[in-house]
């Protein structure tokens, strides 16, 4: 009962669609790839169609249309329907790639699905790392340092009142005031809580019991839809605080996180700093850059709390052009051009320039079969 | 010729409805296959709650709420518009303001959505922590207050803006059907003009009246985006109208879980949305059978 059979109708349906999508194009397209061939254009053209998780749909904009610039003749589609959808679209073969805000794992046999349907071990990449900010909006606070088991407390209803005795203890000087706090947070199920609740069921057990969840797991605090719903609650609100996309803070306040002695506020390079510091997933292929990301980590300069979105795809294609876009496409992603886009689009931090020269490496290296 | 046309127009009428029912037959079919294997998910994908009736009770229960809520203001509001449209307001006004309430159905609600969020919500808020303040003794404003004032009852304004037009524009028709005999008479009898309406409008327009409630009321409780947008929910069961810890609707609540769901999640919600097909027939069966009791009594 891994799918249902509405979905079992549509993705064959989806997967013939690009097919016949690209075979068109491939009519077409054939000519000018072969005439190009010996050119020293990249002579890219067709049609790409991949979708996965929403979080990276304003990256995922700027570099289609970034790509696109630079290869006139290819179309790239990206159809934010989830980061669930896209793995399993992935796997039965509707896209020839995907984004996801978690990696393949093999609790419901998406790993090997998704090898299978590859032929070979596939490819992840994280192409979007994105810190996740806590807002808050308290009249007359302009900076609040937090714990991790503050944060805990507060979004888990155990601490009620902005000047709880825990979070006076960590903003010495500040006028807090004697107001309940209201914890916003997302009522749609959605991959930044799922990053958020790991973070504190991984640093604070203790005042986050929940464990890593997409939908928030307690009747308490106030729900919104979507990142902006939850921007918008606390903006609206009186003493609110919540979690979203930093690039999406706007004018609210945000919190500087504890990590070992220091508070460190969601910048961009603070939030690619995690990825360094945390080891790989074992037993994955070379071709697999999955992180099990260090969210205890006490190195200095590293904000913890982090959205890790990857590309999925595979080392190898049934034909040529699909391949060459995927290449092309991903390896575009990856440039440091490509990452600087979306840092300037949607916010995101920059991978650091070790990690993008290995995603590099295991991009050109796909080819058709 | 007129033969033919007949056949025609009766084949081209008999095939509309038969399609009508297939449509609908096809969609109670789908809900309740695709809906059935949620009866044996497992609590970690029905948000921990024990089993299926769990997980739907507090969203059926939010949806009835939150409907209930909209009729009770929508209604008697729509029925006195009606009047000023119909009997009251001298034709310049009242054809002006039929248009402006005609145009509110018209608004996508997303857009409701947007206004609740942004502009109704905040306003409330503040209303809501007053309430809380001095009616806090009635469990409907036990609060504490919603600062961004994102509750139930504010969701339910919102819907009850967004049925107003439907149970107007029915109401306004029904009301100026009224035999002008009726009406002269009643006058004729030395009745007042709210008399006359008592005895002779809305006696007539009893059953078209309960009809055009329960069209708002259907729009009440399917309506997705705009609760969606609106209401903070967080899956409890209360009668607190004014805190930021309000009940869901099957509606919103699919709307919220459909794109991340996948596997039996997906069932879930269908199934959730087979149990507002399932109330949504059941209201209007109701409303249908008071309809039909209130003809009768007329007759007698």
């Amino acid at each position: 009962m891994n799918r249902t059979s509405f979905r079992k109708a549509l993705m064959p349906s989806a997967a013939a669609l690009a097919l016949g999508i690209s075979l068109t194009a491939c009519g077409a397209g054939n000519e000018t790839a072969n005439s190009a061939g010996s050119d020293e254009s990249s002579g890219l053209s067709g049609t790409l169609s991949g979708g996965g998780a929403s979080s990276q749909e304003a990256a995922q904009n700027a570099w289609r249309a970034g790509f696109q610039e630079a290869n006139p003749d290819v179309t790239v589609n990206y159809d934010p329907i989830g980061s669930g959808g896209g793995r399993e679209q992935f796997a039965a073969g509707g896209f020839p790639f995907a984004g996801s805000d978690s990696y393949l794992t093999d609790e419901e046999g998406e790993l090997s699905a998704a090898a299978e349907r590859c032929g070979s071990d596939a490819i992840e990449i994280p192409n979007y790392v994105s810190p996740i900010a806590v807002i808050y909006n308290v009249e007359g606070v302009d900076s609040l340092n937090l714990s991790p088991e503050v944060i805990g407390k507060i979004f888990n209803d155990k601490i009620k009142k902005w000047n709880d005795p825990a979070i006076a203890e960590l903003n010495e000087g500040v006028d807090l005031p004697d107001a309940t706090i209201t914890a916003v947070h997302r009522s749609d199920e959605s991959g930044t809580t799922e990053n958020f609740t790991n973070f504190l069921a991984t640093v604070a057990e203790d005042a986050w019991p929940h464990g890593e969840v997409g939908d928030w797991p307690i009747e308490a605090g106030e729900g919104g839809n979507g990142t902006s719903g939850v921007v918008a609650a606390v903006t609206q609100g009186v003493n609110s605080i919540g979690y979203a996309d930093a690039s999406q803070a706007g004018e609210l306040g945000v919190v500087s996180v504890q990590v070992g002695e220091e508070f460190v506020a969601p910048t961009a390079e603070a939030a690619a700093k995690i990825l360094e510091v945390s080891p790989r997933v074992e037993g994955r292929a070379e071709v697999d850059m999955a992180f099990d990301l260090d969210y205890k980590t006490t190195e200095t300069g590293v904000y913890p709390i982090v959205l890790t979105s990857y590309l999925i795809a595979c080392q190898t294609y049934a034909d040529q052009e699909t391949a060459d876009l995927v290449k092309g496409y991903l390896g575009y992603i990856v440039s440091s051009e490509g990452q600087q886009v979306a840092a300037e689009q949607a916010g995101s931090a920059p991978l650091a320039d070790s990690l993008a020269s290995e995603a590099q490496e295991i991009v050109e290296a796909i080819s058709v079969k | 010729m007129t033969r033919r046309g007949d056949t025609v127009f009766k084949s081209l009428a008999t095939s509309a409805a038969v399609l009508i029912l297939v449509a609908l037959a096809g969609v109670a079919i789908f809900l309740t296959l695709e809906g059935m294997p949620a009866l044996k998910a497992e609590p970690d994908v029905l948000g921990g709650k024990g089993n299926i009736i769990l997980y739907v009770w507090p969203l059926v229960y939010g949806t009835l709420l939150a409907a209930a809520l909209a009729i009770i203001m929508a209604a008697p509001l729509s029925i006195g518009l009606a009047l000023v449209i119909s009997h009251y307001a001298p034709r310049k006004l009242a054809k002006p303001i039929g248009y402006l309430v005609d145009l509110l159905a018209a608004v996508p609600s997303v857009v409701y959505g947007l206004w609740g969020i942004e502009f109704l919500g905040p306003r409330l808020g503040r209303a809501y922590a007053w309430l809380a303040e001095n009616l806090g003794f009635l469990p409907f404003f036990e609060g504490p207050a919603s600062g961004s004032g994102r509750t139930i009852l504010t969701a339910s304004i919102v819907l009850a803006v967004m049925a107003l037009p439907i149970i107007t524009a029915i109401c306004r028709e029904i009301f100026s059907q009224t035999p002008t005999l009726h009406q002269e008479a009643a006058l004729a009898l030395g009745a007042t003009r709210w008399e006359m309406i008592r005895l002779t409008v809305f006696p007539y327009s009893r059953s078209g009246m309960i009809s055009a409630i329960m069209l708002g009321l259907g729009r009440a409780l399917g309506e997705t985006m705009a609760v969606a947008m609106v209401l903070s929910a967080t899956g409890v069961v209360t009668i607190n109208l004014i805190s930021s810890v309000n009940p869901s609707t099957i509606a919103a609540n699919i709307a919220l879980g459909f794109p991340e769901a996948s596997g039996i999640k997906v069932n879930v919600l269908i199934f959730s949305g087979l149990v507002l097909f399932v109330i949504t027939f059941i209201v209007n069966f109701l409303g249908r059978l008071i309809a039909a009791r209130g003809l009768v009594k007329e007759g007698r």
